[in-house]
This record gives C-alpha cells, structure tokens and sequence, in this order.
C-alpha cells in the first residue's frame, strides 16, 4: 500500500489546524474566571475545541487512504507548529530545550512509523 | 484587537512543574480515552453509518466512557495552560502516543518491535528534557 500524496496533505492540514486549536486554547484559559457565564461565553475556548474537533476529521479522512507509518510522523508536525505560533503569537521563549525535546519527539514518532510497516 | 492583549499571563518556569504533571496525567487519560474508543467501536458493528456513530456514543457504555475521558483530559489540559507555556506543555502531549503504542502491545497483543520500542524511548527522553526544562 502506498500513501497517496493527497493523504499526507490532509493529515498536515490537520496538523496546523491542531496547532491553531492549541493557540486558542491557551488563549481561552487565561480568561477563565468562576462564574458559568463566562465559560459559556469564552469564544476563545470554544474556537480552539472546534479546532481540535475539525483537525480530528483531517486526520480521520487522510488516515483512510494511507499508511499509519508514514502519517504517524507527520502528526508529531503538530509540535514544531506550535512551537513557531508560541514565539509569534503568545511571545513565548523558545529555549534550546525547547528545540531539543521537539527534534527527538519527530526522531522517535518517525522510529514509531517504521515500526508500524 | 492585538494579541498581546489576548495573552493570559503565564507563570515562571518553576510554577511550571504542576502543569507539566497535569499533562502527564492528561496523556494517560488520553491513551485509556482511546483503547475506551477502540472497544466501544466493535460494539457499533461492521460499517457504521455517521448518525449511528454519533447515537452509539451516547448508547454504548464503552464509547460513552471513552468520549467522556476525552472530554476529561481535555479540561485538565485547559487547567495546565492557564499558567503554564504552550510550547512547554503542547509537545508532551505526543506521549499519548507512546502510551498507546504500550497499551496496543500489552492489552490487544499488536506487535511490539524494536523500532517502536526504540520510537518510545526516545520520545520519553525528549519529553524528560522539558520535564527538566519546567523546573530549571
């Protein structure tokens, strides 16, 4: 079985959806507060949920098609994504660990693919 | 509206620790969210149809627990990011993975193969180095 390209573009698209979703979220929690009527309201949080939601269904759709062991890395995409939204948009600093720690998730998410054949 | 005005304070690295172990938790949550899933599936029959996907996970106990925990370690994921970094915790989440892998091999006897053992060892180690990172 091979991966059609369409597949891996899906699963990416997915990926950067997530990442987006993961923005929002940490957006949406630091204006919770105690009262109910502000969690209903938060449309931060709720943004970033559907996000989650809506890459879920990217993967879904691209895993379909193709191989676990080649979109299993792809996933890890999500990360580095992440990383680059956390230093643009929530000016988080991005240390050398940082760095250290994402590079061996991809390394060891692309020895788990290779495993998955 | 700029973003620096969306942004929630975050706290200082050493703060950081509770929320790292938040998501720890919320990685195991996850991966027993997942096998929950998995079982409750084969319940639902050969080729669901999107609707009798969408009652079974209220119907079916399995498929009801698993979306539940979903439900659940997304809420602890929430928590953990109100005082920590998204670009410290956000990553940990791949462990998901690793747990999963562990749970396919032990408990659905899928096979476990020294590229996927060598894959989650090194996933570990990296998440350690930003369990490191949250306390330094």
């Amino acid at each position: 079985m091979k991966t059609p390209l369409v597949s891996i573009a899906w699963v990416i698209v997915g990926t950067v959806i997530g990442s987006f979703g993961a923005v929002f979220l940490k957006i949406g929690a630091g204006h919770l507060s105690r009262s109910l009527k502000s969690l209903l309201t938060n449309w931060r949080l709720a943004l970033g949920i559907g996000l989650y939601l809506l890459s879920s269904v990217f993967y879904v759709i691209g895993v379909r098609n193709g191989e676990l062991s080649v979109l299993y890395p792809m996933v890890s995409l999500g990360s580095v994504w992440t990383l680059l939204w956390s230093k643009l948009l929530l000016e988080e600093s991005l240390t050398k660990p940082k760095f250290t720690a994402v590079g061996m998730i991809l390394a060891g998410c692309v020895l788990l693919g290779l495993g998955s054949q | 509206m700029p973003v620096t005005e969306l942004q929630p304070k975050t706290e200082p690295a050493q703060h950081q620790g509770r929320a790292m172990l938040a998501v720890l938790l919320c990685t195991f949550i996850n991966a027993a969210s997942q096998a929950f899933i998995k079982l409750g599936t084969a319940s639902l029959g050969e080729h669901p149809t999107m609707v009798e996907t969408a009652v079974g996970i209220f119907t079916k106990p399995l498929l009801f627990t698993g979306y539940a925990l979903l439900g659940a370690s997304t809420v602890l994921f929430v928590l953990a990011l109100r005082k920590g970094e998204l670009s410290l915790l956000y990553p940990v989440l791949t462990l998901g993975y690793v747990w999963v892998t562990v749970l396919s091999a032990v408990a659905f006897h899928e096979s476990m193969n020294p590229l996927k053992l060598a894959g989650v060892t090194v996933i570990i180690a990296g998440v350690a180095v930003l369990g490191r990172a949250s306390k330094a």
